[in-house]
């Protein structure tokens, strides 16, 4: 298998260039600097890192009051703690107020697999979904991560960005530039559309792979931005290859699932599977945790199956 | 009954010079805020809703703020070296438009739309609909961490302006203020001043029956906020407190004890006024009530 790499560490090398030519960039923090893998951003900005403890609420709440005055903040957190905790202050304070701030949800999914649900944050992307004005975005690998984390803070609103600690391979090419609203056709493909995004991603590929052996010609989207959708991708998918899977490292409803499915049937509706987890996940790696959940390769290509054979 | 032009009587006021004497700076406040109750108080009564109680106590609060002790004008709500106040306890809207047109921010023609239909002046402020509102409030407990944002990135850019948050008093039930309280201290904002707006009654009955503050001074101070207690009405005692400066490396905490829908004789410390609204007869007293306070000076 290729490299593997932390998300993280694209995350922080690309947040301080940016602040080295920005002195807006702060980052705000809940006494999580080293989950976040933060230490380079508080050894060249000590002054533009801004904890204030563990306290979400007020870490939001701090945010919003930063980018009232004139600076780019970064939030930095726990996803589990960020979304819940806060969540108030998600839909007042930044959304509902139109504020440039990034929230940016560490270790979501289940990269806490072992600590249990308290910390697994698998609800963030249904709950942040249904928030009017919010850029959700998931990515799927370090240049994905860093592209992500170059655009927000350049765009003048909410932005929700997972950032992972599951190691991932490198998929996107240096070129790649994130854009809301705009998948990657990672994959070509006739017979079925896998639509995937962050840790997961690779999983789909690899699943394509063993399907291709079957004679199956799966697509794979590299679906990053949750919110916006890329809708006209999806509607291509449906009419093109007839079937849909999707797959993310959440719940399996409400989320990438959710938006593909409600797209796929006011669109043009097919087949479809939705991965995910089904509810409260039990403990155990994230890649323990994930392969029982059916998205290892193998468990995809088997939904892909299933979803191929329904069609008419 | 509905809300319509000819119920604004408002007019824009002129702040007074730096000539004026103290005693001319507090009889301007004192007339001002009683023309802006006249104003509220016509606003929820034709208007048919509102929360005339809080707004009744924080009346003095908002115009000694606007009328003398903010560095903000409606020219200058995007100068990033502007004082910033936040409206914390958002439910006192209707007061808070009153202030605002009566010192130039809105056009106090607007007024007539306060809960109407898609108006712009929503029963909780939005900044984004509403010159010179730095804050979409309305949920207890997110002004004061906001304000503490303000405060810091003043701070971080290098800049003297200085941070106002007013909160109510049951508002404080809500733990987001005192993880606020907590960080503000911790990062030393001696240019944040935390205003609470002392009237004891809450929505439903007093805070002492509810979740009692008390000792509140106490708990503030213990906090790390350097705190005084004023009376919220007296205008001397406002404008006081509100341009002291502050304790080096402290956050300002004012308790401004107040009476809810003060000064109205049969509003005032009565909690069925929290979001009463007067009737025909209970309006025209309320309205002799302010215009005697004119008549006694």
């Amino acid at each position: 298998m290729s490299d593997l790499y932390d998300c993280r560490d694209a995350f922080v090398s690309t947040l301080v260039e940016l602040a080295a030519d920005d002195p807006r960039i702060v980052t705000v923090v809940n006494d999580s600097v080293g989950s976040s893998k933060l230490g380079a951003f508080k050894a060249a900005f000590p002054e533009r890192l801004v904890n204030v403890g563990i306290a979400e609420q007020d870490q939001v709440g701090v945010a919003a009051g930063l980018a009232g005055g004139g600076m780019i903040p970064f939030v930095s957190g726990a996803a589990c703690f960020l979304t819940a905790r806060a969540m108030e202050q998600i839909k007042v304070d930044l959304a509902y107020s139109k504020r440039h701030v990034v929230l940016c949800a560490q270790s979501p999914g289940v990269g806490y697999g072992e600590l249990g649900p308290t910390h697994q944050s698998i609800e963030d992307l249904a709950w942040l979904r249904a928030i009017d004005g919010m850029t959700i975005v998931v990515p799927a690998d370090p240049i994905e991560t860093a592209a992500a984390v170059r655009w927000a803070a350049s765009y003048d609103g909410p932005v929700f960005l997972r950032v992972s600690r599951n190691p991932v391979p490198a998929i996107h090419d240096e070129s790649y530039e994130f854009v809301p609203g705009r998948s990657v056709r990672v994959r070509d493909g006739g017979d079925v559309t896998l639509v995937a995004n962050g840790t997961v991603l690779w999983r789909a590929l690899a699943a394509a792979d063993l399907l291709a052996t079957e004679g199956i010609s799966a697509r794979v989207l590299s679906m990053a931005s949750v919110k916006p959708l890329d809708v006209d991708a999806i509607v291509a998918a449906a009419r093109e290859t007839g079937a849909i899977v999707t797959v993310e490292e959440a719940i399996a409803t409400g989320g990438l699932g959710g938006a593909v499915a409600e797209t796929v049937v006011t669109e043009h509706p097919v087949p479809m599977a939705m991965l995910g987890f089904p509810g409260f996940c039990t403990t155990g790696s994230s890649a323990y945790l994930i392969d029982k959940a059916g998205m290892s390769p193998e468990g995809i290509a088997a939904a892909a199956r299933g979803v191929v054979a329904r069609k008419r | 009954m509905a809300l319509r032009k000819e119920h604004i009587t408002l007019r824009p006021v002129t702040k007074p010079g730096p000539d004026a004497s103290r005693a001319e700076v507090i009889a301007f406040l004192a007339e001002t805020a009683r023309q802006i109750r006249l104003q509220d108080l016509a606003l929820v009564h034709f208007g048919g809703a509102g929360h005339i109680g809080g707004d009744f106590s924080a009346t003095d609060i908002l115009t000694t703020l606007y009328g003398v002790v903010l560095d903000v004008a409606p020219d200058r709500v995007d100068d990033p070296d502007r004082d910033r106040f936040v409206l914390s306890k958002g439910h006192v809207a209707g007061m808070y438009y009153t202030t605002l047109a009566a010192f130039g921010f809105l056009p106090v023609a607007d007024l007539a739309t306060f809960l109407a239909p898609d108006s712009k002046l929503n029963g909780h402020p939005n900044r984004l609909y509403v010159a010179g509102v730095e804050a979409n409030t309305g949920s207890l407990g997110h002004g004061l961490p906001i304000a503490v944002g303000l405060a810091k990135s003043a701070v971080l850019t290098g800049s003297d302006r200085r941070t106002y948050v007013l909160t109510g008093d049951g508002e404080l039930q809500e733990g987001s203020n005192w993880e606020a309280m907590m960080a503000a201290s911790q990062h030393g904002l001696d240019r944040l001043t935390v205003i609470v707006d002392r009237n004891r009654l809450q929505q439903g009955a007093t805070t002492a029956e509810t979740n009692d503050l008390s000792p509140l001074a106490a708990k503030m101070t213990a906090f790390g906020l350097a705190v005084v207690e004023i009376d919220g009405h007296d205008h001397g005692q406002l404008l006081d407190a509100l341009s002291a400066h502050p304790v080096p490396g402290k956050p300002t905490g004012i308790i401004a004890h107040t009476h809810k829908g003060h000064p109205i004789s049969y509003m005032s410390d009565n909690v069925a006024w929290h979001h009463g609204v007067p009737n025909d007869e209970q309006y025209a007293l309320a309205v002799a009530e302010l215009e005697a306070l004119e008549a006694a000076r």
